[in-house]
């Protein structure tokens, strides 16, 4: 075993004191069938999971709650569907209550068309959840200066989005993710927006410390090798990141020596 | 007496506590503290009237005629 390997294998991510071997959440939305879910959790190897807080439904056949505790995975609600700090203050209460957890993903949105998180009522609840004693995972605008107000007001970790919810996109304004990320002192989760397993390696490259995403594998045509796909990028992107990258060129730079070369007539 | 769950008219029995109604929609017998008996995570929460009840409440809090509530549980989603 080198040190390089050793060193991955402590590389945990570590969330309110909490310590996670994958450095990638998932979302639950969009599956078509609970044990297809499962299956792509499984595959994608997470240990934090989000979940949406709905009434409950006696038709419903299985518990996902259940399913995430039959697979040790760690549960993260979330206030999806609130356009209000009130509804997502009153969100996070009856999540803390059923699943016994105080971590809650805020997603305050503007409006259905965009799912864009409104700053304004972000920051409100925000505020408003850490006074409750809440852990606030803030599902934030690609803005350094809200991540940073964020961060101040007692969030657990901030989570930029890379495009609007759904869309597949990738990361739109990395700039903004990597300043996001040098001025955090807490973590950073890429959420949102990812399409493919290529712009989760590139949100780790850019040095945040996890990513959250859903649509990108529940609806892709193999979810579960999509999930798979996913648990070696953000491996891959991680490991780059601390390898550290070369430095962009303008010109060509030979990796073979010139000296020494053969002749021929 | 008839109350309001998660938008539709509910009859139930007069004096019946918040207990007795997740119990009786959700098929799983309860304890005193709001837990289920079968040792099971049950994985609901309570709104009454815009307000949350703690499960360790269910048992005392008892429901009044046109009592509005909401019943939540955890559903794929984000």
């Amino acid at each position: 075993m080198t040190a390089a390997s050793t060193e991955v294998r402590t590389d945990s991510l570590v969330i309110d004191g909490v310590e996670f071997g994958s450095r990638l959440i998932m979302g639950t939305g969009g599956a078509p069938s609970l044990d297809g879910l499962g299956a792509a959790l499984l595959a994608s190897g997470t240990e934090l999971t989000t979940v949406a807080m709905r009434r409950y439904s006696p038709a419903e056949t299985g518990s996902l709650f259940q399913l995430l505790m039959d697979h040790n995975i760690r549960v993260l609600p979330n206030t999806a569907g609130c356009f209000t700090a009130k509804d997502a203050v009153m969100t996070a209460e009856l999540a803390r209550e059923a699943l016994e957890t105080d971590w809650v993903k805020l997603e305050v949105i503007a409006d259905e068309h965009t799912l864009l998180p409104d700053a304004v009522e972000l920051v409100d609840a925000t505020e408003q959840l850490v006074n409750r004693g809440f852990k606030v995972f803030a599902y934030t605008n690609d803005d350094p200066v809200l991540a940073l107000r964020l961060e101040n007001l007692g969030a657990t970790a901030v989570m930029p989005l890379g495009a609007p919810i759904g869309t597949g996109l990738g990361i739109l304004n990395p700039h903004n993710i990597e300043l996001i990320v040098s001025r955090a002192s807490v973590p950073v989760v890429l959420d949102a927006g990812i399409g493919t397993a290529s712009d989760a390696a590139l949100a780790m490259e850019l040095g945040c410390d996890a990513v959250l995403l859903a649509t990108a594998v529940t609806r892709a045509q193999n979810p579960v090798q999509m999930g798979e796909a996913f648990k070696h990028a953000v491996i891959a992107g991680r490991l780059a990141k601390q390898a550290g990258r070369i430095p962009r060129r303008e010109h060509a730079l030979a990796s073979s020596a010139m000296e020494g070369r053969a002749e021929f007539l | 007496m008839n109350i309001t769950l998660n938008g539709t008219a509910h009859a139930l029995s007069d004096g019946a506590s918040v207990t007795t109604l997740v119990s009786q929609v959700t098929g799983r017998v309860l304890d005193h503290s709001g837990q289920a008996s079968d040792g099971g995570k049950l994985g609901v929460a309570v709104a009454r009237n815009s307000e949350v009840v703690p499960r360790s409440q269910w048992a005392a809090t008892t429901l009044a005629e046109g009592d509005e509530l909401e019943l939540v549980t955890a559903v794929q989603g984000g």
